[in-house]
């Protein structure tokens, strides 16, 4: 049944239906609302764990990887600096094949200063090994928390839930919050096939020489890489059981007949949703929705676009003195394609600039013209700038 | 008929009465103070725990992959959270209903300076963890640079003497009284010279159910510049200079200290090591820093209430007990 | 589709108008969308919080440049420049003002109606926020949602003495202001 939902509350409701054991959390903007309705739930007996109150980012997430040595399924989450101080911990989990869920209430990364989204954070951290799944809306992010459960606990890899800080954390909207028995039958109790157990001990996290670490990299690289499966099989499962999918690893919306497609990330895919009936384009256009970022799906992309003659990559990130980020992968993917298309790649929104409807004709604007430059923020006021770094 | 022995080798170990939660056969010095404070918390605390453990060279020598020298579940994360990992090892077993010990082990970096908020927060938020801290006074595991526990005025290869610098510029930070301002019901030094004044305060932390906190005090001959089998003397030495006093603190308060019947002067135990020995020369700054020490030395008896009173108190037996002393630490 | 923006100052429950607005749609069996706009989030500064009714799910994120509608919880906040800034032609506001509507209406050049909700909320609940009465005002003007509705949300918001008090103003907010008088927007 649809509830009226802050975003976060939503989030806090599908953390406790899945049971976790230990819930360690620090405090960031925008990711506070989440944890403090999960300290409701625990303060209310509605959720029965270890709730701790952490005193940083980097301990909450020591103490849920402890924690899920020690055979809790556990959660936490966090936000902008939080993810940049916990970096050393996130790959240090994800080395480890440690099964943890956390949601990233995606957000700008200082300086200068902003509490506002953008998805600079989880990119920093892209290459710590975690799966990474982006949402675009409350209910997609309900869902993949549930999700992110399973795929993590059947892989052993830590999963990273990406949701759009403010945009979606703070909206309130429909949502449909699954029942008990709905994330009991999806989700089997928390298992770790390495829990610390003093009858049958174990060392964890030891010392490789370059003997091992090789094997021990390309391991990791191929169980993300396998993970693929698990997210598609986990979206389609909960599908059955709850009637919902979130995309599998990407998905595809629009005319058959299309030849360019806008490829987003996180919530800005309705925006374009509604932009696309608002300012009806000229030609045909597809929105492709990139759920999956870790593991990048390759194959699954270039079968996507391989009738395509242009792709518009608009991504809430960028890698300063490089240019996009997603549009990099996307590029290098397709260039594989017997006839790739044009890859056309911007930046909006950082540092919550809003993205407003005709975002979408000026996307469209751009396929005419020279493509002599790879990447643009493309809403940047040059005005405010001095001549000089225009 | 065959010359071995009836009883396997590996039978023989069963009948061994001691529980040992660290194998022989791992990887440190000769000598290595750290790996026998180990060996004693362990066998002391028994099978019935886990531990968290902070890079350094504890780490390092005894889980060379594939070989684990622990026969415990241990778990090494990073070299600045061990207090955390600890933490939430805690927090799960008690969500499950399980009673095993969490253990945290770290060296003085690992405590004192990197992974000190990780093991703040775990102090303050009551977890049911014994910290150790494995205390050999330099980060040996990178190759002796100093820490905010390298003693004043002992030269690492981060705080040389030279021209302008006799060593180690600044105190060595008072861990046990910071951490015993948590509130925390126990807190306490040893050090390896006194194995069963050890095994007492492990078992005695062991059963108490909250944070507790054992500094050790463990030679490295390596960093410190003395022979290997000279860590024992040297620890010793430590002790009864009054410059590693061994005391315990309960909710903050003084509670016990290690009385010392013979108080040896401080030259014994500094010209013992290499790195102290810019402060026997002529260089009048030597003299000065040796003066230095031996007022912190001073400072320690007096302030703890170290010197014995020549035995009228049955237990006040140097290195077997520690006695009830209310001191003027906090004057 | 109608957007709505609502003005006010931190403290006064202004994402929590907008959160109420939005769920007393889904009372009806319509969709609701609401979220804020924050700045720093100290008491007294000027914030926003957007709100969306519609008969189909919403699925735009942007934030609302040409509301139908205005809510403007402290009459100050009218000389901030931008605050009617987008206003649809046509469109109305609705101000917590001890000001005449009429007056209103003249000074802004567009159709105001004021309610002296502070004044109300201080009377009856003691404390002078006056986000729930300008709701029931909102609600009586527009027709576009009913008062039970608003009367359902605030029992899934608020309980005991402080929803008690805020039912007893929202029914004498709502009885202050001409019924259906903007109900064509």
């Amino acid at each position: 049944m649809l509830q009226a939902l802050e975003g976060s509350q939503a989030i806090a409701q599908a953390v406790a239906l899945c049971r976790p054991q230990v819930i360690a959390a620090y405090p960031i903007t925008p990711q506070t609302h989440i944890v403090e309705n999960i300290s409701k739930l625990v303060a209310d007996g509605k959720l029965q764990c270890e709730f701790i109150s952490v005193e940083s980012e980097f301990s909450a997430a020591s103490v849920v990887l402890g924690a899920a040595l020690a055979g809790s399924r556990t959660y936490t989450a966090t936000a902008s600096q939080g993810i940049l101080l916990m970096a050393e911990v996130l790959f240090n989990i994800a080395g480890m094949r440690v099964p943890i869920v956390m949601t990233c209430a995606n957000r700008a990364v200082s300086s200068p200063l902003s509490i506002w989204n953008d998805q600079q954070d989880s990119m920093a951290v892209r290459d710590a090994g975690w799966i990474q799944l982006y949402c675009a809306d409350n209910q997609e992010a309900v869902d993949t928390t549930i999700q992110a459960y399973r795929i993590a606990e059947r892989t052993e890899l830590p999963v990273m839930v990406c949701m759009d800080g403010f945009t979606l954390t703070h909206t309130l909207e429909g949502i449909d919050i699954p029942t008990q028995k709905q994330a009991d039958t999806f989700l089997p109790p928390y298992e770790f096939s390495r829990t610390l157990n003093p009858r049958d001990p174990l060392s964890l996290g030891t010392l490789v020489t370059p003997d091992y670490y090789t094997e021990a990299r390309h391991s990791h690289h191929q169980a993300l890489l396998n993970a693929q499966a698990e997210i598609v099989s986990a979206d389609q499962d909960w599908f059955a059981i709850s009637g919902r999918k979130c995309g599998g690893l990407l998905s595809v919306e629009g005319p058959e007949q299309a030849k360019t497609a806008i490829l987003t990330i996180g919530s800005v895919l309705g925006t374009l949703r509604e932009a696309l009936e608002e300012f009806p384009p000229g030609q045909p256009v597809k929105l492709i929705k990139l759920r999956s970022f870790r593991p990048f799906p390759a194959e699954t992309l270039k079968a996507a676009c391989k009738e395509l003659d242009d792709v518009i990559v608009l991504e809430r990130a960028l890698s300063p003195g490089s240019g996009g980020i997603i549009g990099l992968e996307v590029l290098a993917a397709l260039s594989e394609l017997p006839k790739p298309p044009r890859v056309h790649n911007f930046a909006a929104g950082l540092g919550g600039r809003d993205i407003p409807l005709e975002i979408l004709p000026t996307l469209l604007s751009t396929l005419n013209e020279p493509s002599d430059k790879r990447f643009k923020i493309i809403d940047v006021e040059l005005e405010k700038l001095p001549e000089e770094d225009r | 008929m065959t010359t071995e022995t009836a009883i396997p080798i590996s039978k023989l170990r069963k009948k061994q009465p001691r529980f040992r939660g660290l194998e022989s056969g791992h990887r440190a010095c000769l000598g290595c103070g750290e790996a026998l404070a180990a060996r004693l918390v362990t066998e002391s605390a028994g099978p019935d725990v886990m531990v968290a453990n902070a890079t350094g060279c504890l780490e390092i020598f005894t889980t060379p992959w594939p070989e684990s020298a622990w026969r415990i579940p241990w778990v090494h994360s990073l070299f600045e959270n061990a207090g955390a990992v600890a933490a939430g090892m805690e927090a799960a077993l008690k969500a499950q209903g399980k009673s095993t010990k969490v253990l945290a082990f770290g060296g003085d970096g690992g405590t004192f300076d990197i992974g000190f908020q990780a093991l703040s927060g775990m102090l303050e938020r009551g977890h049911n963890v014994l910290y150790v801290c494995f205390d050999n006074e330099a980060y040996m595991n990178t190759g002796i640079q100093r820490s905010s526990s390298t003693p004043h005025a002992a030269m690492t290869t981060t705080s040389p003497p030279g021209k302008e610098r006799m060593g180690k510029r600044h105190l060595k930070k008072d861990i046990v009284s910071i951490v015993a301002a948590h509130h925390i019901p126990y807190a306490a030094t040893a050090s390896i010279a006194y194995p069963s004044d050890i095994r007492k305060k492990v078992r005695r932390a062991m059963a108490i159910e909250g944070p507790t906190f054992l500094q050790i005090h463990c030679p490295c001959p390596l960093g410190w510049g003395h022979e290997g089998d000279h860590s024992i003397t040297v620890a010793r030495l430590a002790v009864q200079t009054g410059l590693y006093p061994i005391i315990e603190l309960e909710r903050g308060g003084l509670a016990n200290v290690m009385p010392l019947r013979n108080i040896r002067p401080m030259t014994e135990y500094l010209k013992m090591q290499q790195r102290f020995r810019h402060l026997f020369t002529d260089d009048l700054r030597a003299k000065e820093e040796l003066e230095h020490l031996q007022a912190i030395a001073d400072h320690n008896i007096e302030i703890y209430g170290l010197r014995s009173d020549g035995g009228k108190d049955a237990f006040d037996s140097e290195g077997m007990d520690t006695v009830r002393r209310g001191g003027m630490r906090w004057a | 589709m109608i957007e709505i923006r609502i003005h006010g100052r931190g403290g006064q429950g202004n994402v929590v108008a907008a959160y109420l607005l939005a769920m007393a749609a889904f009372e009806e069996n319509r969709y609701g969308q609401a979220f804020p706009n924050f700045g720093a989030e100290r008491r007294g500064a000027p914030v926003m919080a957007f709100v969306r009714i519609a008969d189909s799910p919403i699925q735009r994120r942007n934030q609302v440049r040409h509301p139908a509608f205005l809510i403007i919880q402290d009459q100050a906040l009218l000389q901030v420049p931008g605050v009617t800034d987008g206003l649809l032609p046509g469109g109305k506001i609705l101000v917590n003002s001890r000001q005449s509507s009429a007056e209103l209406s003249e000074q802004l050049g567009k159709e105001a109606v004021a309610l002296q909700a502070t004044a109300l909320a201080k009377k009856i609940l003691g404390r002078p926020v006056p986000n729930t009465a300008l709701l029931a005002a909102f609600f009586t003007l527009t027709n576009m949602l009913s008062q039970d509705s608003l009367a359902l949300v605030l029992n899934k918001r608020f309980k005991g003495e402080v929803l008690e008090k805020n039912l007893q103003l929202i029914q004498q907010a709502a009885g202050l202001v001409p019924a259906g008088l903007w109900k064509e927007a």
